[in-house]
């Protein structure tokens, strides 16, 4: 790792002043960032450590709406007992990060501000229509999500918590790359007052997506057996030593029955 | 150069450190507590876990400067002078290691899994939640045994003299 100067944060504001010094980067969990900086593929100058700041933590249940801090740890959302009231798919997909050493100190803000292509959280909050809350304005996930590690937000921009209305049914499965542990397709089915949204992870070539193909036929029918038989186009899916991009097609349609099953269980 | 104040099984400590060292090198080096260990470096194999502030992680994906002010609970305070925890007792019992490299994290990625579980742990569930943990020689199974034992032990509140982990 090179050298780095490191700034604790006391308030988003301070932050945010923070955050202006030299080429600085955020720092939440640091599950991604401290391995990235160890093998050199990131050299901030800075590091403006949010960990600290408790107006960033926690899960909040109003009615149907739910709010996450973005500071609030994989372990936090996995084991929060509102959540797992109000959407046990979000905790359960939480559950699923990593391990639980990662999870005790990973964010949510964290991961979705990395947008890894195969991360669990941007399916989540694509098919949930959930909003980005920044310390500058409201992003829906729909413009968030923009690419591989490719994000709306602008430099020095901090995600302050994520929100959404709580879905009638939902359920996130993935298929796991068996030494990584990393989604090779992650499916998150989700049925609100909207209709039905479906987001793909671990499978685009240009990062999280919605899949036309898996709402169409599940806007009819929310049931497992109208996706039999069910084919998704290959174009535009990653194909690398992990899986092929017709494999990915053909895992997506199966995570896909096996989460509205789960969602209907 | 920052100043890492730290309290270490339950001494308070401090030193100073370049800002990127990583908690696990401050533990060995500043502090000469080298029961921690550094496996693949790359926060899979799990040899370096330790709790802070009651939680495990993975000391080679973490700051010493982003511990400081936190509580640490290393190998080395989790024995009450000769008084084995349950947990050491147990792996000692089960045969739960055989080269001993990934022990420490074991041990301390168990303790922190039995406190998570006051409910009672089966063996699905250990093995599942030892996902951060690597161990090349003993296949896992004492390992699992050993854990699921301690689990009992300390469900009864025979904890011994042995300190509670923080």
């Amino acid at each position: 790792m090179y050298s780095v100067n490191y700034h604790r944060a006391a308030s988003v504001t301070d932050a945010a002043k923070l955050v202006k010094n030299g080429d600085a980067k955020l720092l939440s969990g640091g599950m991604t960032l401290i391995p990235a900086m160890k093998t050199r593929l990131a050299a901030p100058s800075d590091l403006v450590d949010l960990s600290r700041i408790k107006e960033l933590q926690g899960v909040k249940v109003s009615g149907k709406t739910i709010t996450i801090g973005g500071g609030t740890t994989h372990y936090e959302v996995a084991s929060d007992e509102k959540l797992k009231k109000a959407c046990p798919a979000l905790a359960h997909l939480a559950s699923l990060i990593g391990d639980p050493a990662v999870r005790h100190k990973g964010t949510i803000g964290g991961s979705i501000a990395n947008n890894d292509p195969a991360a669990d959280y941007p399916a989540a909050l694509l098919a949930l229509d959930g909003t980005i809350v920044t310390n500058k304005r409201e992003i829906a996930a729909d413009k968030f999500f923009k690419g591989l590690f490719e994000t709306a937000l602008k430099d020095g921009e901090i995600i302050t918590a994520v929100t959404f209305t709580a879905p009638a049914k939902a359920a996130y499965e993935k298929f796991r790359n068996p030494a990584s542990r990393y989604a090779i397709v992650g499916v998150f089915v989700a049925k609100g007052k909207d209709g039905v949204r479906a987001a793909v992870t671990g499978a685009g070539d240009d990062g999280v997506f919605r899949s036309k193909e898996i709402e169409a036929a599940l806007a009819k029918n929310f049931a497992a057996s109208v996706l039999d038989g069910m084919k998704v186009p290959a174009k535009n899916l990653m194909s690398d030593i992990h899986a092929s991009a017709d494999y990915r097609a053909n895992l997506i349609a199966v995570m896909a029955k096996r989460a509205v099953a789960a969602a209907n269980a | 150069m920052s100043e890492v104040s730290l309290t270490v099984n339950g001494k308070r400590v401090s030193g100073v450190a370049e800002d990127r060292t990583l908690l696990v090198h401050f533990l060995r080096e500043n502090l000469g507590l080298t029961g921690t260990h550094v496996g693949c470096d790359t926060s899979q194999c799990g040899a370096c876990v330790v709790h802070v502030d009651g939680k495990a992680v993975k000391s080679c994906t973490m700051l010493a400067v982003q511990a400081s002010g936190s509580t640490v609970l290393t190998i080395e305070g989790l024995a009450n002078g000769a008084d084995l925890h349950p947990v050491q007792a147990a792996f000692k019992e089960h045969h739960g290691l055989q080269c001993g490299f990934c022990t420490p994290g074991m041990i301390m990625a168990a303790t922190d899994m039995i406190n998570r579980h006051p409910e009672g742990l089966d063996e699905a569930t250990v093995r599942v939640e030892l996902e951060g943990n690597i161990c090349r020689c003993t296949g896992y199974h004492n390992i699992v045994k050993a854990i699921l034992a301690a689990s009992v032990t300390m469900s009864k509140g025979a904890k011994g003299k042995a300190k509670q982990a923080a």
